[in-house]
């Protein structure tokens, strides 16, 4: 339990540092926004139009997809650190797992969804 | 008593954190103070020793989940202005209603099912490596051997689903075109 | 029982481990510029004290005096809390990096690490996957279509390549068959059981993916400036966009660090002692990172994404399959 205490202590370090930083950051910064400052970057121009973009899906998809091989990397975790108590047939177990994700894997690459457009 | 302030202080953000998220307009907010319910809902499975569970709380809900839930709002580009103004009286009245009534019925049933026996007494003491990474290890790999495989059929599924969604949009951008 | 003692103990390593590691990153963009600017045949900053060693320094005063602009657009307490919530977890990692053996003051026996959690691994894989916020939401919340384009193009690159980063270490847990750091380090002791000796694939991709995690060249997508400008952070300036550069080096020196545990021995080594084997070890692995820089030119974007889910991830898988292989029979 200790050890996740230092953690904690470590964390509001992290968080005092920087709103430290940040309260004698505003005390010596100058302060004179206007219009034109304000405005966001465009290459110089006035902006046009909003941020609005219209994103390519595949940020969505990749996404998804992300999720799914992320809990099966989670699984791996705790598999991997008892394999040596577990024996042969958590071997197995486990290369099914793979096996059957793998084959998730191949069937969304035939299907051109990992490829970037 | 350390542990007692944590957990009141983890406890107190969690739930705030929670109904902060579901009071927001603006959709990132939501996420935002989800994300924050959550870290605070994974000290309190640290302290209950489930370190494997609150790790994965971390890795999988924020990590994953909630990446997907910000770019599902970036793709569809929702600000705060995409959920309506201000409600009715009268919904609202209705909503503030409807919560107090489930509230006190979770109160009347916790109060029935957990509290009498609990009174009074000490958790039971647990084994000395309750919750570790290789305890979890050993039930899920050997217990619950079914569920496990089956997960990975579950996240084929989604795989599965996750394509098809990607293929339908393809194929009525090319009818589009 | 958690005693006043512990707490105080703690709180000096934090305090010195936070210090370290800020240091360090000014130094390592002062190692960046000195190095780069060598491998182009230029001197590199020389003119702030001898051989531009106080640059750092002005550079961060330079950046303190700067006015801190909103632009009219951004949501504006988000834009406040990105460039914190971009360096938070870049710190946050070093907790359960051991930097020296257990030291023995005053008859209290002190562990060379902030906190020796029994799930390091994990929890390094938890915070990493946290590092995305920071990135999403100041792209998100600056209101310019230059940083939300970079930050959802930086933020699905980590994505990308967090699971093939996860899987290169379970090669090593298998073979370890423990997530504690100081236990790694412990195995570690003769020069040959280095895990990057055991473990050369996964060394390999380790440090690719490393690399791309941290958004660093050749992967260096948010610096993509012909097409993005300057990514996620382009509306950023005084000491929020500190914060975000920061944040980059702690993350580099965070990888190096957990690197040098899990594969290179961590601060094991002769003579010297193990603080100062740390140390070197950490610093070589900056000054490749820097190389790499100097030498690489950027991929393209689909490249980066073809590289990751086609290559690095099946070959991440591969290697634990094999290695769980080779452990069995």
């Amino acid at each position: 339990m200790d050890q996740y205490l230092s953690v904690l202590i470590f964390l509001l370090v992290g968080v005092g540092i920087v709103l430290f930083t940040f309260f004698i950051a505003r005390l010596i910064r100058p302060h004179n926004p206007y219009k034109e400052k304000n405005q966001t970057y465009e290459c110089a121009e006035a902006p046009v139009g909003n941020s609005w973009v219209k994103f390519n899906n595949h940020f969505y998809i990749f996404a998804l997809i992300f999720v799914v091989f992320d809990v099966e990397a989670v699984f791996l975790f705790p598999w991997a650190v008892a394999f040596g108590q577990l024996g042969l047939f958590a071997l197995v177990e486990m290369i099914i797992f793979i096996a059957i994700l793998v084959f998730g894997l191949y069937y969304a690459w035939k299907k051109g969804v990992l490829k970037w457009v | 008593m350390l542990d007692l302030i944590i957990f009141y202080f983890a406890a107190v953000i969690a739930v705030g954190a929670a109904v902060m998220m579901i009071m927001q307009r603006n959709p990132v907010a939501s996420v935002l103070y989800l994300v924050v319910s959550l870290v605070a809902q994974a000290i309190l499975y640290v302290q209950l020793n489930a370190l494997f569970v609150g790790a994965l709380l971390i890795i999988i809900y924020t990590g994953a989940i909630l990446v997907l839930f910000l770019f599902v709002i970036m793709l569809l580009n929702l600000r705060g202005e995409h959920f309506g103004g201000k409600q009715s009286r009268m919904g609202r009245a209705s909503k503030i209603a409807i919560t107090v009534i489930l509230f006190a019925e979770m109160v009347a049933i916790f109060k029935q099912v957990a509290i009498p026996e609990r009174i009074g007494t000490q958790a039971a003491a647990v084994a000395e490596d309750f919750g570790s990474v290789e305890m979890v290890a050993s039930h899920l790999f050997k217990e619950y051997l079914y569920p496990f495989e089956l997960t990975s059929i579950l996240l084929l599924v989604a795989i599965v689903g996750a394509v098809v969604l990607a293929k339908r949009d393809k194929t009525e951008k090319m009818e589009d075109a | 029982m958690i005693t006043t003692g512990f707490i105080i103990a703690s709180a000096i390593k934090v305090i010195v481990v936070v210090v370290a590691v800020l240091t360090g990153c000014a130094y390592a963009t002062w190692l960046e510029r000195k190095l780069v600017g060598h491998i182009q045949h230029r001197i590199g900053p020389n003119l702030a004290g001898p051989f531009g060693l106080l640059q750092p320094i002005a550079d961060a005063i330079k950046l303190a005096f700067k006015e801190d602009i909103v632009p009219e657009r951004a949501e504006r307490v988000t834009y406040a809390l990105a460039p914190i919530v971009a360096f938070i977890p870049a710190m946050l990692s070093f907790a359960v990096i051991p930097f020296g053996d257990t030291i023995t003051i005053m008859g209290q026996q002190i562990d060379m690490v902030i906190s020796d959690l029994n799930i390091g691994i994990l929890y390094i894989f938890a915070i990493t996957s946290l590092g995305v916020y920071g990135i999403v939401l100041a792209g998100w919340s600056s209101g310019s279509k230059y940083s939300l384009l970079g930050g959802i193009r930086s933020s699905a690159q980590m994505i990308s390549y967090e699971i093939a980063y996860g899987l290169s270490i379970i090669g090593v847990l298998i073979i370890a068959q423990t997530l504690s750091m100081k236990e790694l380090v412990a195995q570690q002791a003769n020069f040959f059981d280095w895990f990057i000796f055991r473990q050369p694939l996964g060394f390999v991709l380790f440090v690719i993916c490393a690399i791309a995690e941290t958004n660093r060249s050749p992967f260096d997508m948010p610096e993509a400036e012909s097409e993005l400008v300057g990514g996620y952070h382009t509306e950023y300036s005084s000491l929020r966009f500190a914060m975000f550069f920061i944040g980059e080096y702690a993350n580099m020196i965070t990888v190096a660090a957990v690197v040098t545990t899990i594969f290179l021995g961590g601060w094991q080594g002769p003579l010297l002692p193990p603080v100062v084997w740390f140390c070197i070890k950490v610093f070589l692995f900056m000054a490749f990172y820097v190389w790499i820089r100097g030498t690489l030119p950027r991929v393209r974007y689909d490249q980066l994404m073809n590289l990751g889910w086609k290559v690095l991830f099946p070959l991440a898988l591969l290697n634990v399959v094999v290695t769980a292989l080779i452990y069995r029979l």
